[in-house]
């Protein structure tokens, strides 16, 4: 992918926080940039893969994306890396070392908070982070701070010879703001200085870099008393004021424009005096956070005195509606609820759900149609757009924690089996990236320790929930360009699994990955079928004729829908009383050709033969015609 | 328009289009001396999930997204989803709707129903609603995803700003794209703006009758 030229300093840019800070990388003179993608944290990477002059990449993990703009930042270049929140429970490990040995070059390290769980496992507060490795946490509001704030953290990190967590929350990352950009400004490493006694953390060595650390902190502390990032706003109505950070800020000033507030940017160490000084001020001073009260706590034991928690929820995103009655009621108002604003409030109407899907033609629907016909089995699941699976038609997903988890949790399962699951079949289920971010120790504990497991590894070639981006098993690097590509047979027969326990199947091949699933089942060792075609949104992928029913041959059996393709549609629907007096529920259907890709998996159901090639349906009609 | 800020939701189905919708307003806003804010829950979207797109403008503009109740006008892709987000409209507020339905795999399992009249739903709760098949208009111009360019053109007569300089905005997206494209665009968000005007008469005569 060429470059693009970067828009001239001064430009006013409609840019997400995501793009904003990757603009900020390049103009600090980033020299190294890492990132796993990852919702809501994925395109600042996607972006600074455009800019030229700095080297990027998709790292097979955050904990190495870290690791290798460490390395950047300990030849005295500036680094960076980009994760989301679970990314830096990944990341912590070396985390927690570098803490210690500190940085020469900036060293950023981006984190993004699913606040309200869009698209993760749980919801997280990255800023403990900061106070476990006490780094300096920075939390900007909105894109132009995003934006400032990157540029501010290489200042910082530099002066502190520090990491810094540059806090984002979904709200920043996919929030599109006006930033008015400014010019890349080169930065220029000294280089590798060899430092045992700082890069060598033996205990001996790492003894001596603790009491550095609290030293910095204790600075870090000081320097947020007087920070321009920490500011206070005056306001005229000084019943309520507010202790902020983050996107949090816009909700108050937005819900209580009349009033004081204190904005945190350095929230971490936390300007404990200048808090003391502004909640002297106000009649009530409330902390408002997403989403722990952790500076709430922070400052009660400081005894300061003011309220949080106790009036605002625990978990979720803040906004004005929430905020309004919550500091309403500790005014003693009589609370409007909602908001006042409204006239009158319309109560939500009652739709039908719309979970996501995997796509039309998605090559692993036939991996789940499959999985869902097999009976007595244990599925573990994984991090992807696979752990879809779980839902309807399917249900074929039984347990999901963490990216690489399958085949852990797998041989758990095998290893603690009760007396009601001694017969069980236990199939762990993993894709090609994950795989290789976390799944390859997973299945080395199996083959290592004996698991009677069997994984199926669902090469789709792309990181496909976070939009299809390159990893090594795909042979494509950041930019697109040609890379080596992993071979995952001989990866996996490298780890220990026997040669004719290893399969290599086209999911959309129904019968063979069936029979093939059987019978590895039935043999108690470690196998691994993987599975080899291109995920649907990829350049990989070619589509081929559409598909199309035959209205007079449908027989209404439903099979077809049994595969969750999203192109399948019902046009009727209909029962009938079968000899023996059962009742069967029929839906006669039709595929929308335009979306259909011609993978072929519906045709093998399909009890009547009822699906074929569209283009032929035409040319029969055409011949009747005539 | 409260406090001097528009708030426009922009909904539909992953795949629809959106966002890119929803960019462009935003573009239309700027390139008027708006300050703008965007956002939307991304992530799994593309999965044919719900999407929702927040826009607000306005000389200065802070919390990102809309509040429920508070938006100005809804611009639904699909009905179903119109019906889902009702909520967050100002109860009188105006409800731009492509008919065009779009029912997901639930429901074609049979496990949940598609409403039977998503349009009539909202028009009860109290919602001024204009309803089209802009699926159907695209379709008919020769490609279904030009349906985001014939929504842009139903609420270009309904923004505090000219239709004419949401259209320059619209045709700036495609200017690389050939002149081909660029007038079946031209031909959408005309169309898009015709059924958006014949909806509102026949909504007008309706109101008239029952008024």
């Amino acid at each position: 992918m060429a470059a693009v030229m970067p828009a001239p300093a001064q430009s006013r840019l409609l840019m997400s926080g995501n793009e904003a800070v990757a603009r900020a990388v390049w103009e600090s003179g980033v020299k190294v940039a890492a990132a796993y993608p990852g919702t809501p944290a994925t395109e600042m990477l996607e972006v600074i893969s455009t800019y030229p002059d700095l080297y990027s990449e998709w790292s097979v993990n955050e904990k190495t994306s870290l690791e290798v703009a460490f390395g950047a930042a300990m030849a005295g270049s500036r680094a960076f890396c980009a994760m989301k929140h679970v990314g830096l429970n990944v990341a912590s490990d070396a985390l927690m070392t570098l803490t210690l040995t500190g940085v020469a070059g900036g060293l950023v390290i981006a984190v993004a908070d699913d606040v309200g769980l869009s698209s993760s496992q749980n919801e997280q507060d990255s800023r403990f982070w900061g106070r476990f490795a006490h780094v300096p946490v920075l939390e900007p509001a909105d894109s132009q701070e995003a934006y400032e704030y990157t540029k501010l953290a290489y200042a910082l990190s530099e002066r502190f010879q520090t990491v810094v967590i540059l806090r984002m929350t979904t709200r920043i990352c996919h929030v599109k703001a006006l930033v008015t950009v400014g010019e890349r400004v080169a930065h220029v490493g000294a280089g590798f200085q060899k430092d045992p006694a700082r890069w060598v953390m033996v205990p001996g060595a790492a003894q001596k870099r603790i009491p550095l650390m609290f030293q910095r902190e204790a600075e870090l502390r000081a320097e947020a008393e007087v920070s321009a990032l920490n500011f206070v706003e005056a306001g005229s109505d000084r019943r309520v004021g507010f202790v902020t950070s983050g996107p949090a800020y816009m909700h108050v000033k937005e819900a209580f424009p009349e009033a004081p507030v204190l904005k945190l940017g350095l929230s971490y160490p936390a300007p404990f005096e200048k808090i003391r000084a502004f909640a002297a001020t106000v009649d009530n001073c409330v902390v408002v956070e997403e989403v722990e009260p952790l500076l709430e706590t922070e400052l009660k034991a400081q005894g300061i005195r003011l309220a949080g928690k106790d009036l605002l929820p625990r978990s979720g995103e803040l906004s004005p509606p929430v905020l309004k009655p919550a500091v309403g009621r500790l005014l003693g108002e009589a609370v409007a609820e909602p908001e006042q604003k409204p006239a009158r409030a319309v109560a939500p109407l009652p739709v039908f759900p719309r979970p996501p899907t995997m796509c039309v033609a998605c090559p692993h629907l036939g991996v789940y149609y499959t999985l869902s016909q097999l009976r007595n089995i244990t599925i573990s699941g994984d991090i992807g757009c696979y752990t879809l699976g779980f839902g309807h038609p399917w249900n074929a997903l039984d347990a999901c924690i963490s990216m690489g988890a399958s085949m852990g949790m797998a041989l758990g399962l095998d290893k603690g089996r009760g007396e009601s699951d001694k017969d069980k079949k236990i199939v762990a289920v993993i894709g090609d990236s994950t795989f290789l971010h976390m799944g390859m120790q997973g299945l080395l504990d199996i083959v290592y320790n004996k698991g009677n497991v069997t994984v199926l590894l669902l090469d789709n070639r792309a990181v496909g929930m976070t939009g299809g981006q390159d990893n090594p098993g795909n042979g494509r690097d950041i930019h697109g360009e040609e890379a080596p590509r992993v071979d995952f047979a001989k990866l996996v027969k490298a780890l220990g699994v026997k040669d004719e326990r290893v399969h290599v199947v086209n999911p959309y091949e129904l019968p063979t990955l069936f029979k093939t699933l059987r019978d590895e089942t039935k043999i108690p060792e470690p196998s691994v079928i993987i599975t080899n075609q291109p995920c649907v949104l990829i350049q990989d992928y070619h589509k081929l004729k559409p598909f199309t029913v035959i209205d007079d041959k449908c027989t209404g059996c439903g099979n077809c829908l049994d595969t969750g393709c999203p192109a399948i549609h019902v046009t009727k629907r209909d029962s009938v009383v079968k000899p023996s007096g059962k009742t069967v529920d029929l839906a006669f259907v039709r595929i929308e050709s335009s979306v259909c890709t011609g993978c072929g998996l519906c045709v093998q159901p399909c009890a009547p033969d009822a699906i074929v090639h569209a283009d032929k349906v035409i040319q029969i009609k055409a011949l009747q015609r005539h | 328009m409260s406090d001097n800020i528009t708030n426009i939701l922009v909904v539909g189905v992953g795949g629809q289009g959106v966002m890119t919708a929803t960019e462009i307003l935003a573009e239309a806003a700027i390139a008027l001396g708006h300050d703008v804010k965007k956002t939307e829950v991304a992530g799994m979207a593309q999965r044919g999930g719900v999407v929702s797109s927040h826009l607000r403008f306005g000389p200065k503009v802070l919390s990102p997204q809309i509040a429920p109740g508070s938006a100005d006008i809804l611009l639904a892709f699909e009905a179903a989803e119109g019906m889902r987000w009702r909520h967050m409209m100002r109860p009188d507020a105006l409800a731009l709707i492509n008919t065009g339905n779009l029912a997901p795999p639930v429901v074609e399992l049979g496990l949940f129903e598609y409403p039977a009249d998503p349009v009539g739903e909202m028009r009860k709760s109290g919602a001024r609603v204009f309803a089209f098949d802009a699926s159907a208009i695209a379709n008919g111009l020769g490609d279904i995803r030009l349906g985001n360019t014939v929504m842009l053109g139903a609420i270009a007569d309904h923004l505090p700003f000219s239709a004419e300089a949401l259209e320059r905005c619209v045709l700036q997206r495609f200017a690389r794209k050939g002149e081909k494209v660029i007038e079946m665009n031209r031909q959408a968000f005309a169309a898009g703006r015709a059924a958006a005007a014949e909806a509102q008469r026949t909504q007008d005569v309706r109101e008239a009758v029952s008024a």
